[in-house]
């Protein structure tokens, strides 16, 4: 197993390369270090000089790729590339364009995204997973009609009606939670329920939908037929036997999405006034900090890689048959 | 056996439900579940505001944005400020003795009179006097090791790993100290003004006038070269326009003659630096833990940062080192009766402390601001039907549902003005033949801002007549004869007809270019992109039409609109400009030829050159407010009437709202440091909150009801097919 992971991370160095690339001819070709020293900078009273500065002082004056003012690897070296973009392969994110650090502001800022992506996942997890189940026991009753129907209806609703309908009912008519903001440790509660409530009830229609066709393809199975033969109660089928078998589809959909939980979400995060890192990238593209930008998406890349790898070995822990080479 | 199980399962479902309700009936006990704020603050003297977005700088040198001053002007102190509650507003001393007087000194050294020509003008000196006894807030980089030596022994400017590993916010610092601010913390500022690494917005500007600024700032640069990263000791480089005089007093020298250096005074840019500050902020491990003069301010301010958190809050406390100052004695008429004078010689601050929180979404701010959890608001367009009634005449009032809450409105038009232009430089819309100043004057009265007032900005301007908003000297009541008649004794916009009539004139007849015979095609330049734009774009295309030009829009990036204004390559654009300081001359030299965009990179959008304006503006810019300052601005604004370079847009009107607890405001557009004279009746505002925010809790109950009447069944039914039979129709072990 040592040797697939380790030939994996090796397959995503070209892949965050890419990644890197991309990003890089965006923020820079597309948008010059002349672009972004203005937007800083601001208009009034604004000098070339000012401009000049501004880049010098980041770095900025630097040749894109290729410094052929310099000598050896320097060429190299000293260009906007490497300062910029190359060295966030070692996790050096540098300062924003701003001068703020950016790794310090994603220690930071991760916590919040954290508070409500955890408990997101692993409540809905729980509700949509007993939802589905209890579809697939009453499958092809009313209630399992009933529950389908209701499920597409939420999952067609758009997730800013969830959130400014939650607003408008939770908050502002029944004033049982602050309509939006965050705070420290335990206090910090009070602000995550709403935002939890309206991404449980956002996801539930699509989640049970999803969990629900897994479970009923494992139903009909031989091994089911031959649990009920043996005279199980329903419930152990479902919870012990089925459940089990549907693993593997469920971790697909969870692991893969762990490690960029704590990217945070850019609309919830900014309608509630919390401070993640999803309210952390809305923040820079609107002030066009290209710096934190590239950083977001690099790591962002980084994280969906780490997730499919961890998918991939979260299969050999459910599924004794999976093995990997 | 299914028996007990279902007796079972109900009795842990009532139990369940009997817990939940009593929770409920206890939480009922505790109010205003909704109250984003600690509930043992209510009793606390605190006023409640808003951010929309984190501030980029907060170091003096730096911050010129409104968002970014809100705080800045509350812990500096600059050497003036705007009287709070007089109008026009006048300048009067904050940290100086008194508002200085410039002496002007010709070639020779000798002092020339006050109304010297600018011409004769070989430098203006400015001496200043700051009030001795002023103290600093309580700050690390104040502290020594031995607090009763006076020598640079400081305990945090040399910081070790170890204690830097410790440290996370500023707070973190065990020791605080404070000292009395004096003349040298005002040079050091000005100095820094030149650092090639702080780049202050105003530097450019500023090298005009101060003495020997650009080449201070050559000398800090030469010096980086050596170690771009050393922290540079600026007493030791010394400035030849700005010195200290001695430890009260300080000295600025300016090249020029140039009267509007004062309102610079009153800005933060001219704030104190304490060298010791610049030093503790210095030290490169504070940098990597985001600790730094931009983002920790240090003052002699009324209120001091204590919170930076600009994620999600931000604090501001009362500063306990402030000498304190009391509430003007004396305002405008109708001050008085307005309530604005009952904290009249009291003395301030009077609120401990400001919290202001992040609230980036326009809906979560309006409603928090009904619920009570601010104090104040702006009207946002998606709110503005809810508060606002804006009857037949224009003038605004109150709905009855923010009336019955006690929530009052403040309007005042804003010292800014946006308005359209033409690119002078064009070879069709520009230049200052009469066909193209008639074609723009058509097109100056086809524009109708009276309707874009109405529909984008919910009626909140006036249409502008010239470049002066209301408020600033040289603003007169009248119209401007290209475009409006007066009717009735009001101003009315001239008919279509009348300019189709020009057009005609032109050379344009309906809209057909007569020496071509080809379609007269026009652009309007912008970077407005998107359906939100779309409302608007449209809008500019239907004014056209109504004299059948065919407008053609060019949107952009704002990068690429900025550049395109830059190169002079737009035709017609939109544009506008917020008052630095009460002075016309700031809004006039947006038409000064020496300023204009194109090449020289002025502020002059339009490119516009006219040379009896200019000579008339270099007059006025040095004349005092007065019957000959204001003969000058008329004969000024008539030329750029005639020649319309702009079409004159309009002045915005801010509307504010305020709960009936918060006294003492006034719209001071100009003046930032206003905080400190505001006041709370938190009694008042705690009563209202209660009432406003109890909890609604039986669409819970319902809900649990509803639960319980879904579950049961769906529980009943589960355990009936457990015990029904193998061969029952039951539909288990069917496929779906």
């Amino acid at each position: 197993m040592l040797a697939y992971i380790i030939r994996r991370l090796l397959y995503a160095i070209p892949i965050l390369i890419g990644v890197n690339l991309i990003t890089f001819a965006l923020f820079f070709v597309v948008n010059t270090p002349d672009d972004v020293a203005r937007v800083h900078l601001g208009d009034k009273y604004l000098n070339e000089e000012a401009v000049a500065n501004w880049k010098a002082a980041r770095g900025y004056d630097k040749p894109l790729i290729y410094n052929p003012g310099a000598s050896g690897f320097d060429k190299f070296q000293q260009t906007i590339f490497f300062e910029k973009s190359a060295k966030l392969f070692v996790f050096d994110f540098g300062a924003a364009d701003d001068g703020r650090d950016i790794g310090y502001d994603i220690r930071q800022r991760m916590w919040p995204s954290l508070a409500i992506a955890i408990p997101s996942l692993i409540i809905g997890l729980l509700i949509n997973v007993t939802v589905a189940m209890m579809l697939a026991f009453f499958r092809a009753s009313y209630i399992d009609i009933v529950g389908v129907i209701a499920g597409v209806t939420l999952m067609s609703i758009s997730s800013m009606f969830y959130i400014i309908g939650g607003q408008y009912l939770i908050s502002k008519s029944l004033h049982l939670v602050p309509i939006s903001g965050y705070d420290e440790g335990l206090s910090a509660i009070k602000f995550l329920v709403l935002p939890i409530i309206v991404g449980l009830i956002g996801g539930i229609g699509s989640g049970t939908r999803w969990y629900r066709t897994i479970f009923l393809e494992e139903i009909n199975r031989d091994y089911v037929r031959t649990a009920r033969a043996k005279g199980l109660f329903e419930s152990i089928v479902l919870f012990k036997h089925v459940l089990k078998n549907a693993m593997i589809p469920i971790l697909t959909g969870v692991v893969v999405i762990l490690p960029i939980l704590f990217m945070g979400s850019l609309v919830t995060e900014s309608f509630f006034g919390i401070p993640g890192l999803g309210s952390y990238v809305i923040d820079a593209i609107q002030a066009q900090d290209f710096a934190i930008v590239r950083a977001m998406v690099f790591l962002g890349s980084v994280l969906y890689i780490v997730g499919l790898i961890l998918t991939d070995i979260s299969y050999t822990l459910v599924d004794p048959r999976v093995r990997l080479s | 056996m299914a028996q007990p199980a279902l007796k079972g399962f109900l009795r842990v479902l009532s139990t369940l439900c009997c817990v939940i309700a009593a929770g409920l009936i206890s939480a009922c006990e505790m109010q205003q579940w909704n109250n984003p704020y600690l509930s043992a603050e209510s009793d606390e003297n605190i006023l409640y505001s808003s951010f929309a977005a984190r501030p980029k700088h907060l170091d003096p040198a730096q911050s010129y944005s409104s968002n970014e001053v809100q705080f800045t002007a509350q812990i500096y102190e600059p050497p003036l400020q705007y009287h709070y509650l007089k109008r026009p507003y006048q300048l009067e001393p904050l940290a100086a003795e008194s508002v200085p007087v410039a002496v002007y000194y010709d070639a020779d050294g000798n002092v020339l009179d006050d109304n010297a020509d600018a011409g004769l003008v070989a430098k203006s000196v400015y001496e200043i006097k700051i009030k001795p006894g002023i103290q600093y807030q309580p700050h690390p980089a104040f502290s020594r090791t031995n607090p009763d030596s006076n020598d640079d022994t400081f305990s945090y400017h040399a910081l070790s790993q170890d204690q830097l590993d410790e440290i996370d916010v500023l707070g973190d610092f065990a020791q605080t100290d404070s000292r009395e601010l004096i003349a040298a913390d005002y040079v050091y500022q000005i100095k820094r003004l030149a650092h090639p690494k702080i780049h202050s917005p105003i530097f450019g500007l500023m090298i005009e006038y101060i003495d020997g600024l650009l080449d201070y700032s050559k000398v800090l640069g030469k010096q980086l070269e050596s170690d771009e990263k050393a922290w540079i000791d600026l007493r030791e480089h010394a400035l030849s326009g700005v010195e200290v005089v001695d430890r009260y007093t300080y000295r600025i020298t300016l090249k020029t003659k140039y009267p509007q250096f004062k309102y610079w005074l009153a800005m933060p840019f001219f704030a104190p630096i304490p060298w010791e500050v610049d030093r503790f902020y210095a030290q490169p491990g504070l940098t990597k833990k985001n600790i730094t003069l931009d983002w920790y301010p240090v003052g002699t301010g009324p209120y001091m940062l204590t919170v930076n958190n600009p994620n999600r809050q931000m604090i501001l406390e009362r500063n306990p080192s402030f000498r304190g100052e009391a509430y003007p004695n004396e305002g405008e008429p109708g001050d008085e009766a307005a309530g604005l004078l009952v904290d009249a010689g009291k003395t301030m601050p009077f609120i401990d402390k400001v919290v202001f929180s992040l609230e980036k979404e326009q809906i979560p701010y309006w409603n928090k601001f009904l619920q009570g959890y601010y104090d104040s608001s702006g009207v946002g367009s998606d709110s503005f039907d809810q508060a606002v009634n804006i009857s037949g005449g224009g003038d605004a009032t109150l709905t009855a549902e923010m009336t019955d809450r006690g929530i009052s409105l403040l309007t005042t038009v804003a010292t800014s003005t946006y308005y359209g232009g033409f690119n002078m430089l064009d070879p069709v819309i520009g230049g200052y033949g009469e066909r193209a100043e008639l074609l723009r004057r058509a097109i100056a009265i086809a524009l109708d801002y009276e309707e874009f007032i109405s529909i984008f900005n919910n009626g909140r301007g006036i249409p502008g007549q010239g470049p002066i908003p209301p408020g600033i000297f040289g603003y007169e009541e009248g119209i401007n004869p290209y475009v409006y008649d007066m009717v009735d004794g009001r101003p009315q916009r001239k008919s279509i007809a009348e300019a189709r009539a020009l057009l005609v004139k032109a050379g344009y007849a309906d809209g057909i270019d007569q020496s071509t015979g080809e379609p007269l095609l026009l652009y309007y330049d912008t970077a407005a992109v998107g359906p939100a734009a779309k409302a608007t774009l449209d809008w500019w295309r239907k004014q056209f039409k109504k004299i059948n030009i065919q407008l053609v829009i060019r949107s952009t990036d704002y990068n690429r609109f900025q550049q395109k204004m830059r190169d002079g390559k737009a035709q017609i654009f939109s544009w506008g400009w917020n008052a630095d300081y009460p002075d016309p001359e700031n809004f006039l030299f947006l038409l000064y030829g020496p300023n204009k965009k194109a090449q020289l990179n002025g502020e002059n959008a339009a490119n516009y050159v006219n040379k009896e304006f200019d000579h008339l503006y270099e007059s006025m810019k040095n004349l005092p407010n007065g019957p000959e300052r204001a003969s000058v601005i008329k004969k000024m604004i008539d030329i750029a009437r005639k020649d319309g370079p702009w079409l004159w847009g309009f002045h915005p009107k801010v509307f504010s709202l305020q709960h009936e607890w918060l006294k003492n405001t006034k719209p001071a557009d100009v003046a930032n440091n206003t905080l400190k004279y505001k006041r709370v009746d938190q009694v008042a505002r705690d009563a209202r909150r209660a009432e406003w925010n109890q909890p609604v809790l039986w669409p819970l109950y319902l809900i649990i009801v509803a639960l319980v009447a879904l579950i049961t069944p769906a529980f009943i039914a589960y355990k009936q097919r457990q015990r029904a039979s193998a061969i029952s129709n039951s539909t288990i072990g069917k496929p779906a």
